[in-house]
C-alpha cells in the first residue's frame, strides 16, 4: 500500500538524457555483447535458484524420500499433490495472512517513521546528528535473539504477547535502522540545488519532500521497501516467542511444525517454504523497475 | 561534524556533477562550518516518533539483558541476586573463549570481503540492459526472499556426507572418488558454512550497490566517456568514488548481520560437539542452553560483550572510512 504511494509521482521517470545512444562504434565486442550479457545473466540466475530448484524436486516427493542413499536428483515417485496439500491446510493459510499482515504493517511503519527522520539528518546539520545516527545503528548491533527474554518480559506488561501489534512494533524498530541509513545517504547524494528551486517555485519543506525529493530517491526507497519487508517476513525469534496462538503465528515459526520430532514431513516444509517465497518475488516484481538509473541527471545546469 | 573543504571528498559524495559552488546560498553554506544548520529542537518533529520506537523496543530490553548479565541465576532460570561482573569474568575465562573469537574474525571477514566483490561485479551485470535482466533479477532477489532457518536446513541435506547432492554430483562429473564431510570435517566445516554465508549475503548488498549506482546520474558517465577515459578508469575514478555511500551503507549493515548471523553457523555446524565452529553469537546462545554451565547470566554477559566487540569495529571502520564526509551532504 505505501509502496504505491510512495511510488505514485513516476512522471519524473521519463527517460531523460540519462539512456546513452549507441554513438559507439559497432566493433567486434559490441555486437556480441547483448548475448554475453545474457548469458551470464542466465549463469548467474541459475546459480543464485539452483539450490531452491533442488528444494522444489524435495518438495515433490513423499517426505520419506528426502534422505535416501544414493541420493537422486528427481523424485523416484513424483508426488504432484504437494502445493495442493499445503495450499488447502487451512492453518497454512492462516499463517500467510499473518505474515502478510506483519510484513505489510511493518514495512509502512518504517517508511512512515524513517523518510522524515533521514531527510531533515541528510539536511541538515545539527548537534546530536552524529549520536542519532549511532543510536539508530547501535539498534543493529542487538541480536534479537539476546533481546528477546526483555521483550516478552514488556509485551507481557503491555498485555501484548500473542498479538500482532507487538510483532510490527518489533519488526519495525528492528529494521529503522537499516532505513534511516540508506535513505540518509540517497537524500544527500541529490544535488541541493533541486530542492531550492522547487522551494522557490513555491513548494513547502513537505511539499519539497513529497513530491520532488521522494521521487528521486525511489531506487533507495525499493531497496528499503524490499529489505524491510523481507526482514519483516523472514523474522523468527521474536515471533517464535511472543506468538502462542497457532492461527496467529507467522510463516517462519508456523511451517517449522512440518518437521519435528514426531513426524517429518520434509516435502510439506519445502512446499511451503517455496510458498512462502512467492509474495516477496511478486512484491519485489511489481516495484524493482523503480531501480533505474539517471533520474537527476540534466536537472541542474 | 567539522568540514573544512566543502569541495573534498565530502562534495563527490554529493553526486553533483561538478557545478560551481560560488552561488550556494547562505544556509547552505552555514552547515558546512560545523557547528549546525538548525537548532535540535527544530530535528525533534522529524527525528521523534523513530526515537520514541527505538526507546520502547530497543532500549527497555538491552537494559534488561545489562541487568541480566550481572545476576546471578540458578540453572532452571530463576534470578538469585546479584552477581556483579562475576558473568563476564567466567565468560573471558572460558576455554573456548579464544576459538570463537578466532571463527568469528574469520567468519565476517570472509563472507564481508567476498560478499562485497562479488556483489560490485554483480551490481554492474544487474544494471546493464540485456534480455532477460528481469528474470536475473527475480532468481538473485531468491536467496534473500527465503527464511535463512529453511535455506541453512536446505543447505545441510544438499551437504550431507551421505544424502547429499552435492557429493553426489563432485562423484559422477569425476572430482571426488569419495564423498567430502561437508559439515563435519574440521577442514571444511569453515569454508562450508563462509560459503552459504556469501551465498546469502551477496543479493542483499548486490542490490544496494545497484540502488547507488542508479542514483549516480547518468550525465557523468557520459562526461568521462567524452574526455576518453577507458572503462576501467571510469569505474575506479568516477564510479566507485560516488558509490561510496552506498558501499559505506552496505559494509557497515554487512559486518553487524554477519556478526550476528546464527541459523548459518548454528543450523549447519548443528552436528558437531563442543564450540570448534562457533562464532560469537552461537556461543553465546549455547552458554545459555547447550553447555555444562547453562547460565542465562553468562549468556548475558557474552550478549553484551558481542554488541561492544560490533560496535568497537562498525566505529573503527567508520572511523577510518570517513563515514562524515561521505554521508554530509
Amino acid at each position: 500500500m505505501s509502496t504505491s504511494a510512495v511510488v505514485a509521482p513516476g512522471s519524473s521517470r521519463t527517460s531523460g538524457p540519462g539512456d546513452p545512444p549507441a554513438t559507439a562504434r559497432r566493433t567486434g565486442y559490441r555486437a556480441v555483447r547483448p548475448y554475453l550479457l545474457s548469458f551470464a545473466g542466465l549463469v548467474v540466475a541459475a546459480l543464485f535458484a539452483l539450490p531452491y530448484l533442488v528444494m522444489l524436486l524435495d518438495a515433490l516427493r513423499p517426505g520419506g524420500d528426502v534422505l535416501t542413499t544414493p541420493p537422486t536428483l528427481f523424485p523416484r515417485t513424483w508426488q504432484w499433490g504437494t502445493f495442493g496439500t499445503i495450499l488447502a491446510d487451512q492453518r497454512f493459510r492462516d499463517w500467510l495472512v499473518s505474515s502478510l499482515i506483519v510484513a505489510g504493517t511493518s514495512t509502512v511503519v518504517v517508511l512512515v517513521l524513517a523518510v522524515p527522520a533521514a531527510y531533515f539528518t541528510a539536511r541538515h546539520r545539527f548537534r546530536g546528528r552524529t549520536i542519532f545516527l549511532l543510536v539508530v545503528l547501535m539498534t543493529q548491533m542487538f541480536s534479537p535473539t539476546a533481546l528477546v527474554v526483555g521483550l516478552y518480559r514488556e509485551f507481557f506488561e503491555l498485555n501484548l504477547v500473542n498479538t500482532y501489534m507487538a510483532l510490527i512494533l518489533t519488526n519495525a524498530a528492528f529494521n529503522l535502522a537499516f532505513a534511516i541509513w540508506i535513505l540518509q545517504g540517497f537524500f544527500s547524494s541529490i544535488p541541493r540545488e533541486i530542492e531550492e528551486a522547487a522551494q522557490l517555485d513555491g513548494c513547502g519543506r513537505f511539499g519539497t519532500l513529497w513530491r520532488v525529493m521522494l521521487p528521486l530517491t525511489l531506487p533507495g526507497l525499493v531497496t528499503t521497501v524490499t529489505f524491510t519487508f523481507i526482514a519483516a517476513w523472514n523474522e523468527y525469534v521474536v515471533a517464535l516467542t511472543l506468538i502462542q496462538d497457532d492461527a496467529r503465528k507467522p510463516l517462519t515459526v508456523g511451517i517449522s511444525s512440518y518437521v519435528t520430532g514426531y513426524q517429518q514431513n520434509w516435502d510439506q516444509l519445502f512446499a511451503a517454504s517455496l510458498v512462502a517465497i512467492v509474495p516477496v518475488v511478486i512484491l519485489f516484481a511489481a516495484i524493482e523497475k523503480h531501480l533505474v538509473g539517471g533520474l537527476t541527471a540534466g536537472a541542474v545546469k | 561534524m567539522r568540514r573544512t573543504s566543502s569541495d573534498g571528498v565530502g562534495a563527490a559524495a554529493t553526486v553533483v556533477p561538478a557545478p560551481p559552488r560560488r552561488h550556494r546560498p547562505r544556509r547552505a553554506r552555514a552547515a558546512d562550518s560545523g557547528r549546525g544548520d538548525v537548532r535540535s529542537l527544530t530535528a525533534l518533529p522529524w527525528l521523534g516518533p523513530a526515537l520514541v520506537l527505538i526507546a520502547a523496543v530497543v532500549v527497555y530490553p538491552a537494559i534488561e539483558l545489562v541487568r541480566a548479565s550481572m545476576s546471578d541465576y540458578s540453572i532452571t532460570g530463576l534470578r538469585k541476586g546479584s552477581a556483579g561482573l562475576a558473568n563476564y569474568a567466567k565468560v573471558l575465562a572460558h576455554p573456548d573463549l579464544g576459538t570463537v573469537l578466532v571463527n568469528t574474525v574469520v567468519w565476517v571477514l570472509a563472507v564481508l570481503v567476498l560478499s562485497l566483490v562479488i556483489s560490485l561485479g554483480l551490481a554492474q551485470l544487474l544494471g546493464k540492459e540485456f534480455f532477460g535482466r528481469k528474470l536475473v533479477r527475480w532468481a538473485v532477489i531468491i536467496p534473500w526472499a527465503a527464511s535463512l532457518v529453511i535455506t541453512a536446513r536446505l543447505f545441510t541435506l544438499l551437504l550431507d556426507y551421505n544424502y547429499g547432492i552435492v557429493n553426489r554430483f563432485l562423484i559422477a562429473v569425476g572430482l571426488r572418488d569419495t564423498p567430502i564431510d561437508f559439515l563435519g570435517d574440521d577442514r571444511w566445516t569453515m569454508p562450508s558454512m563462509i560459503a552459504v554465508g556469501v551465498f546469502v549475503t551477496v543479493p542483499f548488498t548486490s542490490y544496494v550497490l545497484l540502488a547507488g549506482l542508479k542514483a549516480i546520474p547518468a550525465d557523468v558517465h557520459e562526461a568521462a566517456r567524452v574526455d576518453g577515459a577507458s572503462p576501467w578508469q571510469a569505474y575506479t575514478r568516477i564510479t566507485l568514488p560516488l558509490l561510496r555511500p552506498a558501499l559505506l551503507v552496505a559494509t557497515v549493515l554487512n559486518i553487524i548481520y554477519v556478526f550476528n548471523s546464527f541459523p548459518i553457523v548454528y543450523t549447519l555446524n548443528d552436528r558437531n560437539p563442543g564450540f570448534a565452529h562457533d562464532t560469537t553469537i552461537t556461543f553465546m546462545y549455547k552458554l545459555a542452553f547447550k553447555s555444562a554451565d547453562k547460565s542465562v547470566g553468562m549468556s548475558a554477559a557474552a550478549g553484551v560483550a558481542n554488541v561492544l566487540l560490533i560496535l568497537v569495529v562498525v566505529l573503527a571502520y567508520l572511523r577510518v572510512s570517513r563515514w562524515r564526509e561521505a554521508t554530509d551532504g
